[in-house]
């Protein structure tokens, strides 16, 4: 029981996880596409400034609850992805540095450099945990000492391939959102006009890969077996035809709110699929590590359940009271003008 | 090189380069946060430009510090699975306990501060900076508890071929992880007041803003008078804990190669000789020091290295350099402080004690990275003390990978530590921003 509790929370855990960083990076990785001059850039860095880090520790959060409700599936999922999340490490550390270098630094050329090192550092993240995700939904060729037989150019696989594409355009659009809610005037109509065109090229994406996942996974498998599981299905559906209404509507808060439940939905979708399974093995489905092989003890997943349980509502307060008293429209004299 | 060597070394690599940043935040945000309490309480506008400057170089340090710490949780599943599959049961749970009691808080209380001038009013500003003090120091309490547990395993039982826990409190309370929470925290406010006595003496050197720049200067002079006698005597009590708990880290921290029956002697100068196992030289011995420094008795006897076999002995150089250097230090920190005392009402007409201070700013990092050293590599062949070896510790991976992302990260954390380097010293010598009229 405990064990079934701690699954879904670390599903929603990295849920969260995604739905928040998932606008910083999305947005990011956009501003080259809606930057025309160094005030919209400014706009920009000013957007995710106050929320980028706060945004990151969920990260830190869903990799240390891995690691002690399930600390066989952290040692096999880390270390088999090892380059993958590397290159994650690297581009997180790049694009958290360069929020807070490109402040402080006066030459134009300087400022350039820590925009590009930004926009790769906010890019290559959606792309790396896309492809991790897929991966873990598809299976990982680990073996029956739950070693992983394969390197990065395994994981680069169709499947792989497609998550990736699908996370850099969930969060790409949610990082529009973002801007729109954040802006007025000609940055806010660029937002909202790449968001419209980001919508039906996420919508195509989303139905393939979800066709995809009946070819390569086992996901859907659970929800056959439950046919009324499937109602869940029918919240991204709702919330990925709501989002194109309210962008129509410029009501930026709720058609961002809207990307969010998306994103949310969309991952535990997955997740409710992966049960009892947290990575499969492509290999033979015996050596996959599930909750049954790889959970903590009782103890530790009271004591982790209680702590969450009190700490988490809390967290989420605090952090809405943030959002909801730095995440207002940005005036010129904002930005110094 | 193998993957065990390579990871050893990207684990120390990065904690180091991590462990420059984390003492300065860890000081720096309480001394930062009375600042700004001393604006609140008495409005004077010296108060606020204070907490302004400090607390931009305070956060220019602290960004570096929050990025690289992510490596470190994540290196535990890439590089240490089979550890953290060993244990993950105990120290998982204290590291994502970290995270959602103290490292949320941290981050997001840190952003407001940073954003917050115009929409918070002053005591709500000031209650921020004072939730990421707060924050900083729970936080490291979580994550000292877990490098404690390594140190000195406890509350716990081996079952299904893992460590599992067995008592929550006995963990939380452990000694050993208390004695270094203490010992580091008193550092890391050397380190915050020994910046701040720094970059104070650069600019009274140049009779720059003296006003503002000698109450910053008194202020880390009153923190580092405090701190370092404190982390002496508290240091003290630590070792002998240690000598008591991990005796041939003692040993070796001390290069004593043959038990000492009746009192062991301390060497003001030794040269450890580990292949033939001695000392090649030993000069100036205080008979029955060790014994009584360790466990408050001349003739108490203490156990030398050769009581354990060759691969259970830690790297006894590398330790008792470590040790000398951390010692040592913190012999010369209460002196320069001293000195500072007898300077306090006329700081400006001491050049060279400003000079030298000026100079002096990196040596409590230095002893913070020395002590640590003597606490990771005096603790080998261990990953978890007298548990499991660091040896079977590493992730069944490829050398190749382990390579790439040894340079990578090492190229890249040398890079930003120039760009970190060349800010802060760039807006330290910029001085203050000038009062508004």
């Amino acid at each position: 029981m405990l064990e079934t509790i701690w699954f879904l929370l670390w599903g929603l855990l990295w849920a969260i996880y995604f739905m928040l960083d998932g606008y910083d990076l999305g947005l990011g990785s956009m501003m080259p596409f809606l930057a025309k001059n160094e005030k919209d850039r400014k706009a920009i860095f000013k957007a995710i400034g106050p929320f980028w880090d706060g945004n990151e520790v969920w990260l830190i959060t869903a990799g240390g609850v891995t690691f002690a409700a399930f600390p066989k599936a952290y040692a096999v999922m880390f270390s088999g992805l090892y380059t993958a999340l590397m290159l994650l490490l690297i581009s997180l550390i790049i694009r958290g540095v360069a929020y807070e270098f490109r402040g402080l630094v006066e030459s134009e050329w300087a400022r350039n450099l820590w925009d590009k090192a930004m926009v790769v550092g906010s890019f290559l993240p959606g792309l790396l945990l896309g492809v991790a995700f897929a991966n873990i939904f598809m299976g990982i060729p680990i073996d029956e000492n739950g070693v992983f037989q394969g390197n990065l150019f395994t994981l680069l696989n169709p499947y792989g391939l497609g998550g990736g594409i699908l996370f850099v355009l969930l969060f790409a659009q949610h990082g529009c959102l973002w801007l729109a809610v954040r802006t007025t005037g000609e940055l806010n109509e660029r937002a909202g006009n790449l968001a419209t065109i980001i919508w039906p090229v996420l919508v195509a994406v989303y139905v393939a890969f979800l066709a995809l996942t009946g070819v390569y996974t086992k996901l859907l498998s659970n929800f056959l077996a439950h046919p009324v599981l499937l109602l869940i299905l029918l919240v991204p559906i709702f919330a990925i035809v709501k989002v194109r209404t309210l962008i129509t509507a410029r009501k930026w808060w709720k058609a961002w709110a809207c990307s969010a439940v998306l994103i949310v939905s969309t991952t535990m979708f997955g997740v409710i699929g992966l049960f009892p399974a947290l990575l499969p093995s492509s290999i033979n489905p015996a050596y996959s590590i599930t909750i049954h092989n790889a959970a903590s003890s009782q103890l530790t997943l009271k004591i982790m359940l209680t702590v969450a349980l009190i700490m988490v509502p809390i967290v989420i307060g605090y952090q809405f009271w943030m959002h909801k008293v730095f995440a207002t429209k940005i005036t010129d004299e904002d930005l110094g003008y | 090189m193998d993957v065990l060597m390579l990871s050893r070394l990207q684990f120390a690599m990065a904690t180091m380069f991590h462990f420059i940043f984390v003492p300065l935040t860890l000081g720096l945000s309480v001394l930062v946060a009375i600042m700004e309490t001393m604006y609140v309480r008495t409005g004077k506008d010296i108060y606020l430009r204070m907490t302004k400057f400090w607390g931009k170089l305070f956060v220019i340090n602290f960004v570096l510090g929050i990025v690289t710490g992510i490596t470190l949780e994540f290196q535990f599943g890439t590089n240490w699975s089979r550890y953290s599959e060993y244990v993950g049961d105990i120290f998982g749970s204290l590291l994502a306990i970290e995270a959602t009691v103290a490292f949320f808080m941290e981050s997001t209380f840190l952003a407001a501060w940073i954003f917050g001038w115009k929409k918070l009013s002053p005591k709500m500003h000031a209650a921020c900076i004072w939730i990421v003090a707060i924050a900083s120091n729970i936080s490291a309490i979580w994550i000292i508890l877990a490098n404690g547990w390594m140190q000195n395993p406890v509350g716990y039982v081996i079952r299904n071929g893992r460590a599992e826990l067995d008592s929550f409190f006995e963990v939380i309370t452990n000694p050993f992880a208390w004695g270094q929470f203490f010992h580091n925290g008193f550092a890391a406010f050397m380190v915050a007041s020994f910046f701040i006595m720094g970059v104070s003496a650069y600019h009274l050197l140049r009779k720059n803003e003296v006003e503002f720049f000698t109450k910053s200067f008194k202020m880390g002079l009153i923190t580092a008078f405090i701190f370092s006698i404190a982390v002496a005597a508290q240091g003290h009590h630590h070792a002998q804990t240690v000598a008591k708990m991990q005796p041939e880290k003692l040993a070796a921290m001390e290069s004593l190669w043959d038990t000492a029956e009746d009192g062991a002697p301390m060497y003001l100068l030794a040269i450890p000789d580990e292949k033939n196992e001695r000392n090649s030289v030993e000069f100036l011995g205080l008979p029955g020091a060790l014994s009584f420094l360790a466990f408050n008795s001349f003739d108490a006897p203490v156990k030398g290295l050769k009581e354990w076999p060759k691969e259970d002995r830690p790297p006894v150089t590398a330790t008792f350099i470590s040790f000398r250097v951390m010692v040592g230090l913190g012999t010369l920190f209460p002196l320069l402080c001293i000195w500072g005392w007898r300077n306090r009402n006329k700081l400006t007409e001491n050049k060279l004690y400003l000079r030298i201070m000026l100079y002096a700013i990196p040596l409590p990092y230095i002893a913070i990275w020395a002590g640590w050293a003597v606490a990771e590599m005096g603790r080998q062949p261990w990953i978890v003390y007298g548990m499991m070896k660091t040896s079977d510790a590493v992730s069944p991976i490829a050398t190749s990978q382990v390579a790439f992302s040894f340079i990578a990260l090492t190229s890249l954390y040398t890079l930003l530590g120039a760009c970190e380097l060349y800010l802060l010293a760039r807006f330290a010598r910029r001085g203050p921003e000038p009062t508004k009229p």
